[in-house]
Order: structure tokens, then C-alpha cells, then sequence
């Protein structure tokens, strides 16, 4: 079935199909000197994250103290307190030195505007962006990828050239713009069609019971969804569409066919593994990333999400919520692209070789 | 990644729809009700218990852009949870929602010493908290007490406070000692606590943000019942409350984030009342069905800042403003050359006042103009005459130069966050450069303007204050006292101004107890700044607000006739609203019903869609197959 390197000494330069391979059998699935690497890549970026994630936000203008009291008529002495309470009235290497401390003991501090810790803001937030963001980033994943493998396959004909248009289209809108729209015409109504969906927000005051709950969210769900598949599927596609593309005409799919294979299995089974990896590095980036939401669509939905909360803290200043969220939007993207990295080897063998 | 035959196409629908269902539960749990959220009671943002908010009555909902930083009373200090505790707290005193003079609320009457260092209130008797507790002259000096001892606990109101002496409670009296006599006792804008239950969040009143366990207990005319951070706060009304039950069952505040999503909601009767519209916002709800639009005066003054010449407390100078501002006469001809009526036709639309005094006009005891012959009327002929005076002559290229020929160019500084800056900065520059002032326009983020201001590195910028009923707090930032201790310390003071004539008239006014008296000096106070001319008000823009007339009938202004609903001093919109005809028949069924309507139109539309885009799909892949057959 499978078609490999040693099996046709002709074509040397024919990539191995991945799954059952013969490459695949002989060592294990990961080398362990492999994922040792990887895993302290990730530790040392990790750390480089924790030194920059404090210097980075020192240099953002503004005094939080006066941000936050801003048209309050405050005294010298309260304005001195809130300094010595936010720990600012030290000398930036003292404060350094709290920092790491903090870091190490796992702490990521406290809100200076919330008063609260900023892993429990965090935890507050973060469902509400991976509910939006993720949903939307594996719904574009999937529309993306099976539309780019479509297009690919049928290159040239009128189906490719219409997606790979409106996909560009949908791609250069304004986020703001689009979703601004949707509102007015999903959620207000336009013409003849009804407002079905809420302008705005995460659920409902008031609604109880477990599906009713769930119908509420679903139903505030639809449009910054929409909005955000609507504007990010087209990466996927397009990524998808050029990487077939490269392999549409290989010596291997001619083999394939030559084999008697359905068009769909040579396109399923050999074309299509052989071009996964850049679009699993585009999913797994993004998945990444999908944490820190989307600060346009959150903010025209109001959606209460972490990317409106790095926001809100970038606007005072507030330094620990602004170094935690820095963190932990690290630490999801480390993460993912070492999941990413670990895939390859499983997805395909010559990684495991190379 | 392709699935060729329909049966797998439909595994792979329902496996996306399972994984966006797996994602969405975790969300569900976290901010649905509190039953799944039980093991999080710790959370400073867990959710009410639900049974706390009966969904039957009239609701009110009111749609805010504004964020709550903590729903602790000490803690606060965003103007949104200071207007909300208006609603859960009653003060010592309250404004008259006519005229803004005190009135009493927790108090009922009030005696002086004849040293002027003694206030006795007398608490209102019968007053219930929530929990069935009587309020008592002992919680609000508990609350006194706590604000004056613990720092943490003076983060919001700690102002008010720190002229107090002793605060003690005898019976129904609350005895106010101070240090010295102080004319704003009664306003004392602080919310009174109940002891019994705010003792035992004392060890922790830094990080306490009373909002860990609905229904809050408090005395106000609403309860607070629930709050989902940027989400919603709800609210019930008070059935006990002295005054009397507001008539709207529950009140809800929505979050946005941005206005124009919040006004489509108006338009949508997702909320009920939306303020602090631009004007073209207001200009697009005027005139529509089922909207009453308001346009009052507001309590904010927005004026040009001149840079006097940074100075700390000590007198040494510090800061590069321009020496040409130190001419009296130069400043008042920079206003002479401003034509504010432009400014407020502009940027404005049209909706605001022209400045004069300080106070802004809506706050008629202490608010003052000049009269005719010495206000800053538009005249560039006679800035031209004056800076001519002053020895401010003009080149050959048109452009001033200083008295000593070194050229002459001012920094003009505005934040790139208020709308009426940009506009504002360019009609500026345009009169200035008319009458031969060169300025240079830097727009920078609020953060970055305020380091620049505290390093006292500009010349002239804009900027705003918010008045309250008492003029205390707004004219105390402007007293030499507030300027920073060092070089580039932030300080309390908004200008660096120093005037002795103004401070020795603030110190008069702060143990003045004749209201009558007091104005007085407070007027000649703003003649002071106006004469000096560091501090300019431009205009004072006016509140544009908009509600639905089908659901709110009426509700109280204030001040009146010409006031605002959201932003009083005091609770009177909420406490006086009375749901509309036409609601209190049909009321929130006929929401209700209105949304099951779409609720009906939207399962249509997922069905037609999801089995046209499955027809579509099936009909693409047999023709893909036929073809691929060939």
C-alpha cells in the first residue's frame, strides 16, 4: 500500500507516505534525544519569557497611581500610600527582585486596579476566550482546510477561484467593521431580516437551568464567532491550498493512480498527509495564541475575554495583571508549538530521520 | 482530512459540533449560576447564588461602557461602582435632586460646636439593613473609624476623612471631632457600612471586593443581587427602604465595551438607557420611536492647562515650560485669540456652554462669570495689541518671537483617548498661529501625557474635571500644598499652580459654615483663576443620554429642570422611575415573548441552513465524484 524510498529506487526523492511506513517501524515514534531537546527549548524560552514579561512592561508610559485616581480629588498622603501598597515607591531592581521571587513561588501577584490576584483574573477570563476564540479558530481550521484541499485538488476551475476570493475578501475586512455590521443586521435587524442574536455580551442575567444556559450561550456565541471564522479561515485555506499544490503533480501520486487508486484515495490517503505539516503548525500556532483572544471582535461583542482584560490593564498601567497575562500568553504558545513539534514526528517520518 | 461518502461527513459535523459543545461547557460552568461554580466560592469573581434573583417584576436595564474596578466601598474609585453603591449604601446626606444643596439621608439633623470642631448627627431611627439588623450611629463611626485607622480601608474615601479628630456614636448620635474646621460636612460622600457584617473583612479590606456573596447587605434603595465581571450587575429593589419602594423590581446594569454595540442595543430594547452618547450618536437616536433623548448640562469643565512653571512644595523649579507663559498678560491674550464658540459648535455639535468660571454653570451656588467688560471674549485684534505689549514681536515670517528675539514655539499636549482633543488641538493651533503664536501638537496616550506633566515638561494642555455639588475637591487640586515634595513626583496637584490670594481664600472657605458666605468666597476664588489665567475652561460639554420611552414612563432629573439621569449625586433616577403604561400592562412578557419570537427564527434559520449547505454539499460531491471518475 504504502510507498516508500527503498521500495522504488528510481524515484529516491518520492517523500515516504507517513502511516504504516517502513521508516515508521524501525526506531521508536519519538526519538527521545528529540523530545529532550524540545522540551529544553521550551524551558529556556520559558525563562527569557519570566526576565523580559517585567522589563517589557516598565517601559509602557504612565503612573498607575495617577491613571487610577484620575478626577479623584486625592491627598499627597493617599497617593503615597497606593505607591507603597503597589510596591512603586522602590527602586526598579528592589522591585525586580520581588518579581522573580514571586515568579519562582508562583505567584503572579495582585491586580493594582482589581485588587485581586492575577492567576484568579486569569481564571475568570480565560474560558471566555477559549470558548470564543477556540471554537472559532477550529471551525476556521477545518472550513479552511477542507476548502484549500478542494481548491488545490480542482485548481484553476471556477469553485477555486470563487473560495480563494472570498476568502481573501472576508481576510481584508476590519474585524471592527464586519462585526459592527453583523450586529446591525443579525442582531438589530435589517429589512426583512429579524434581530435574532444579542448585540453583545457572554450570556443573560437571569437564566437558569442547564439548557436554557447553555441555549443562552450558544445563542450570544453565534456572531463573534461567525465574525472571527469569517476573517480567519482564509490563512488556513490559503496555507493548505499552496502546500497541495506543490505536491499535485509528484511522481508519487502519478504512481498512485497508476496503482488503480480512487482519485479520492490518492488525494486522502497520500497527497494530503504529505502536506499537513505547515497547517498543523498554523493550528497549533493559533490555538496558541487563541488565548489571548481577539481584541477587536471581544470588544465590538463585549465579549469578557482576556484580550479586553490585557486591555484594560495596558490602560493604567497595571503591572502584575499586565506581566501575568504576558506569561501565561507565553507559556500557551510555548506549549502549543511544543505540541506541535512533538506531532511532527508522529505526522510524519522524515522528521524523525532528519 | 476529506470525508468521500456522506456517512463520515456527517461523523465529522457532529465530532466539530461535540468539540465546540466541549468547549463551550467549561464556559457555561464559569460564569453560568453558582451552583457550578461552588467550589470557587473563593473567587473574587464567582457568581450570586441564583435564587437570590426572582426574574418575576419590572426590570430596568441600564447599558454602561465603564468597568468596575472593586464593589468594595473602601476600594473603589471608578466613578461606575461609586454610582452603584449610591444605590446599595445610604450617605450620611444627600443632594436635593432639584438644586444639589444638602439634604439628610442616613442623618435627619445636624448641630454644630460653637469651635466649629464638633458635628453631631442625629441617625434617622427605624432604618433596617437587609439582613433584618437595625442601621445604628455605630456603624457609620465604625466605618469612620476603619477609613481612619487602616490605610487600606482610606484607598477610596481616605480624602474625607483625614481632618477627623474622633468619631464617636452615643445612642442616635454620631459625634465628629476634627482638627480643624472643615466646611464639607455634609458631604461626605461615603458609603456607611453594616459593622456586623464588615468586622470580619477587616484582615483582608485591601483585597476584599464585597462581591463573594449575594445578596450584599445594605440600606440603600436597591440590593445588590448578583454581578458577573464585565458582564452584568443586577440589582432588586428595596422593599423596606425609608424613603419608599422603588417601583422597578429589578435593576440591571449590561456591560459594553463599545458605544455604538451599546446604542444598537437601545435601538433593540436590549437596554433601556444608554448615556454619555457623542454627538452623533445622540443626533441618530433623536427622533426615533419608542426613544427620549436628554440633552443637560454636565458637571464637567474642559480647559486649556498653561504650564506655570513646575515648582515642588519647597519652591524649587524644576521642568522646561516655556518662560514666555509667566507673562500674565501673554496668557490672558491666548485667550483672547481663542474663539470658544467655534469649539463648541465643532467639536461639541453644539452641545455644550462656552466656559467662564471654574464650577461649571449646572452647579448655580458657586458657579461664577465674569462680567462682560473682563471675560475672554473671541478678539484676536486685541491679543495681537497685547502680546505686542508685552514685547512679543512678530517677524518678518508673521511669527512672534520673545521679548529677547529668541524664537517663541509652545508645546500644545493632548491625549490621543478623548475625542475632543484631536479636534480641539487643531482649532487651537489654527488661533494661535493667527495671531503669530507658533505651537507645536503632540497627541499622546493618557499614561504618557501625565509622565510629561509630572516631569512639568509642556507649555499648554488639555484638561478636564468632573465638579461634585461641594467645590472642595476640584478647587483643592489647584492649592500650592498639592504641588509634588520632589522634582517629578507625582502630586495630587493638577497644574502646579501656587497663588496665595487662592489659598488663602480656600483656607477661608474650608471653615466657612455660612453657605452664603462660603460662595462668596469660592466665587472670588474662580475670579482668581480666571485672572491668572493658567487654568482656561474651554467649554463645558454637555451629558447627552437616551432611554425607551416604552418602558421607563418617568424618572427624576437632577438637577432640574435641565439635569442628567445617570452620573447624580444621589440614587433619584433609579429611586423615582416608573415603568411605562404600555409595559406595566404587557411588561416583561411582551420581552420575552419577543425573544422567543427569534429564538423561533433562529433554530429556523440554523435548520436551513445546516440542510441547504448539506444539499449543496452532497450535489458538489456527486458531480466531484462524476467528474473524478472520468
Amino acid at each position: 500500500m504504502s510507498i516508500t524510498a527503498s521500495a522504488l529506487p528510481d524515484t529516491a526523492a518520492v517523500p515516504p507516505a507517513p502511516q504504516g511506513g517502513a521508516a515508521a517501524r524501525r526506531g521508536p515514534v519519538i526519538p527521545l534525544r528529540y523530545v529532550v531537546g524540545r522540551l529544553v527549548g521550551a524551558a529556556v524560552s520559558m525563562l527569557a519569557v519570566v526576565f523580559t514579561g517585567f522589563f517589557l512592561f516598565r517601559v509602557v508610559p504612565g503612573d498607575p497611581v495617577r491613571s487610577l485616581t484620575r478626577g479623584r480629588a486625592m491627598t499627597n498622603a493617599q497617593l503615597a500610600t497606593l505607591r507603597h501598597q503597589f510596591g512603586i515607591d522602590k527602586p526598579l531592581i528592589s522591585q525586580f527582585g520581588d518579581y522573580t521571587s514571586r515568579i519562582v513561588r508562583g505567584d503572579l501577584g495582585t491586580s493594582y486596579q482589581y485588587k485581586t490576584s492575577v492567576s484568579s483574573l486569569i481564571g475568570s477570563h480565560v474560558w471566555a476566550t477559549v470558548y470564543l476564540v477556540g471554537t472559532a479558530t477550529l471551525i476556521s481550521a477545518f472550513l479552511g482546510l477542507r476548502i484549500g484541499v478542494r481548491s488545490a485538488w480542482r485548481n484553476g476551475s471556477r469553485s477555486d477561484r470563487a473560495n480563494t476570493g472570498i476568502a481573501l475578501v472576508l481576510w481584508s475586512m476590519p474585524t471592527f467593521w464586519l462585526a459592527l455590521i453583523m450586529i446591525m443586521v443579525f442582531s438589530v435587524g435589517f429589512g426583512p431580516i429579524p434581530g435574532m442574536f444579542p448585540t453583545g455580551g457572554m450570556s443573560s442575567p437571569n437564566v437558569h437551568g442547564l439548557f436554557p444556559v447553555i441555549w443562552d450561550h450558544f445563542r450570544h456565541l453565534v456572531l463573534p464567532c461567525l465574525t472571527l471564522v469569517a476573517v480567519l479561515y482564509a490563512q488556513y485555506l490559503l496555507t493548505m491550498r499552496a502546500t497541495l499544490l506543490e505536491e499535485v503533480g509528484s511522481d508519487y501520486l502519478t504512481t498512485a493512480r497508476a496503482k488503480g487508486l480512487r482519485e479520492d484515495d490518492v488525494r486522502r490517503k497520500h497527497a494530503v498527509p504529505n502536506s499537513m505539516l505547515p497547517a498543523v503548525t498554523l493550528v497549533f500556532l493559533n490555538l496558541g495564541t487563541a488565548v489571548s483572544g481577539s481584541i477587536l471582535a471581544e470588544t465590538i461583542f463585549s465579549w469578557p475575554g482576556l484580550g479586553s482584560l490585557f486591555y484594560e490593564a495596558l490602560t493604567v498601567p497595571d503591572q502584575p495583571l499586565l506581566e501575568g497575562l504576558f506569561i501565561f500568553f507565553s507559556a500557551a504558545v510555548i506549549v502549543m508549538n511544543l505540541l506541535a513539534e512533538l506531532l511532527y514526528p508522529i505526522l510524519d517520518p522524515r522528521v524523525r530521520t532528519s | 482530512m476529506p470525508f468521500p461518502n456522506p456517512r463520515r461527513r456527517a461523523f465529522a459535523l457532529a465530532a466539530a459540533l461535540a468539540g465546540a459543545a466541549v468547549l463551550s461547557a467549561p464556559a457555561a460552568a464559569a460564569s453560568g449560576p453558582a451552583q457550578a461554580r461552588g467550589a470557587h466560592s473563593q473567587s473574587a469573581y464567582s457568581q450570586a447564588d441564583p435564587t437570590a434573583v426572582s426574574s418575576s417584576g419590572k426590570t430596568l436595564t441600564v447599558g454602561v461602557t465603564s468597568t468596575i474596578d472593586s464593589l468594595s466601598p473602601f476600594l473603589a474609585q471608578r466613578a461606575l461602582p461609586t454610582q452603584i453603591h449610591r444605590l446599595m449604601y445610604d450617605f450620611l446626606t444627600n443632594y436635593d435632586p432639584t438644586d444639589d444643596h444638602p439634604i439628610g439621608a442616613l442623618a435627619t439633623s445636624w448641630t454644630t460646636s460653637a469651635d466649629k470642631l464638633t458635628w453631631t448627627y442625629t441617625i434617622r431611627d427605624g432604618m433596617k439593613w437587609s439582613d433584618g439588623q437595625p442601621v445604628t450611629a455605630a456603624d457609620a463611626a465604625w466605618t469612620y473609624n476603619l477609613m481612619m485607622t487602616n490605610p487600606d480601608a482610606a484607598t477610596a474615601n481616605g480624602n474625607f476623612v483625614a481632618n477627623f479628630a474622633k468619631v464617636t456614636a452615643t445612642g442616635n448620635q454620631l459625634v465628629i471631632t476634627l482638627k480643624q474646621p472643615q466646611s464639607t460636612m455634609l458631604a461626605l460622600d461615603v458609603p456607611i457600612v453594616p459593622e456586623h457584617i464588615w468586622a470580619g473583612h477587616v484582615k483582608d479590606i485591601g483585597t476584599f471586593n464585597n462581591d463573594t456573596q449575594f445578596p450584599v447587605v445594605g440600606d440603600g434603595p436597591f440590593i445588590l443581587t448578583g454581578y458577573q465581571k464585565d458582564q452584568y450587575l443586577t440589582l432588586d429593589a428595596n422593599p423596606n427602604y425609608w424613603r419608599g419602594k422603588p417601583a422597578f423590581d429589578h435593576l440591571v446594569f449590561k456591560f459594553y465595551k463599545d458605544a455604538d454595540s451599546e446604542v444598537e442595543a437601545l435601538k433593540k430594547g436590549e437596554v433601556d438607557f444608554v448615556d454619555g452618547l457623542t454627538p452623533a450618536q445622540y443626533e441618530s437616536l433623536k427622533g426615533q420611536s419608542n426613544i427620549v433623548t436628554n440633552d443637560a448640562p454636565g458637571k464637567r469643565f474642559y480647559a486649556l492647562a498653561v504650564n506655570p512653571g513646575a515648582t515642588t512644595t519647597t519652591g524649587q523649579p524644576f521642568g522646561d515650560g516655556s518662560p514666555a507663559l509667566q507673562n500674565q498678560q501673554f496668557r490672558q491674550a491666548l485667550m483672547y485669540a481663542i474663539d470658544t464658540k467655534t469649539l463648541v459648535t465643532k467639536t461639541l455639535g453644539g452641545y455644550g456652554t462656552t466656559g467662564s468660571g471654574y464650577i461649571p454653570p449646572v452647579f448655580s451656588t458657586y458657579h461664577w462669570s465674569p462680567d462682560p467688560s473682563s471675560a475672554y471674549t473671541y478678539d484676536p485684534a486685541k491679543a495681537n495689541q497685547m502680546l505686542d505689549a508685552a514685547g512679543f514681536k512678530k517677524g518678518s515670517d508673521g511669527m512672534r518671537t520673545m521679548p529677547d528675539g529668541k524664537p517663541l514655539n509652545l508645546r500644545l499636549m493632548g491625549e490621543t483617548n478623548r475625542p475632543d482633543d484631536t479636534q480641539d488641538a487643531t482649532y487651537v493651533a489654527e488661533f494661535l498661529k493667527a495671531v503669530g503664536i507658533a505651537t507645536t501638537t503632540t497627541l499622546v496616550d493618557q499614561g504618557k501625557l501625565g509622565d510629561t506633566e509630572v516631569a512639568g515638561n509642556f507649555d499648554l494642555a488639555f484638561d478636564s474635571w468632573t465638579a461634585n455639588p461641594d467645590p472642595d475637591a476640584v478647587l483643592s487640586i489647584q492649592t500650592c500644598a498639592t504641588r509634588p515634595s520632589a522634582p517629578g513626583k507625582s502630586a495630587a496637584t493638577d497644574d502646579f499652580l501656587c497663588d496665595k490670594n487662592f489659598d488663602a481664600l480656600y483656607a477661608k472657605q474650608i471653615t466657612e459654615y455660612d453657605p452664603a458666605t462660603r460662595a462668596s468666597d469660592v466665587k472670588q476664588m474662580e475670579q482668581v483663576l480666571y485672572t491668572d489665567a493658567y487654568i482656561n475652561v474651554l467649554y463645558y460639554p454637555d451629558v447627552l443620554e437616551a432611554y425607551r420611552s416604552d418602558v421607563i414612563g418617568s424618572w427624576d432629573k437632577q438637577p432640574q429642570p435641565k439635569g442628567v439621569y445617570w452620573g447624580q449625586d444621589g440614587y433619584w433616577s433609579f429611586w423615582s422611575a416608573k415603568p411605562a403604561a404600555a409595559s406595566a400592562a404587557s411588561g416583561s412578557s411582551s420581552k420575552s415573548s419577543s425573544s422567543s419570537t427569534g429564538l423561533i427564527v433562529g433554530v429556523v434559520v440554523v435548520v436551513v441552513v445546516v440542510l441547504g449547505g448539506g444539499l449543496v454539499l452532497m450535489r458538489r460531491r456527486r458531480t466531484a465524484s462524476a467528474e473524478e471518475r472520468e
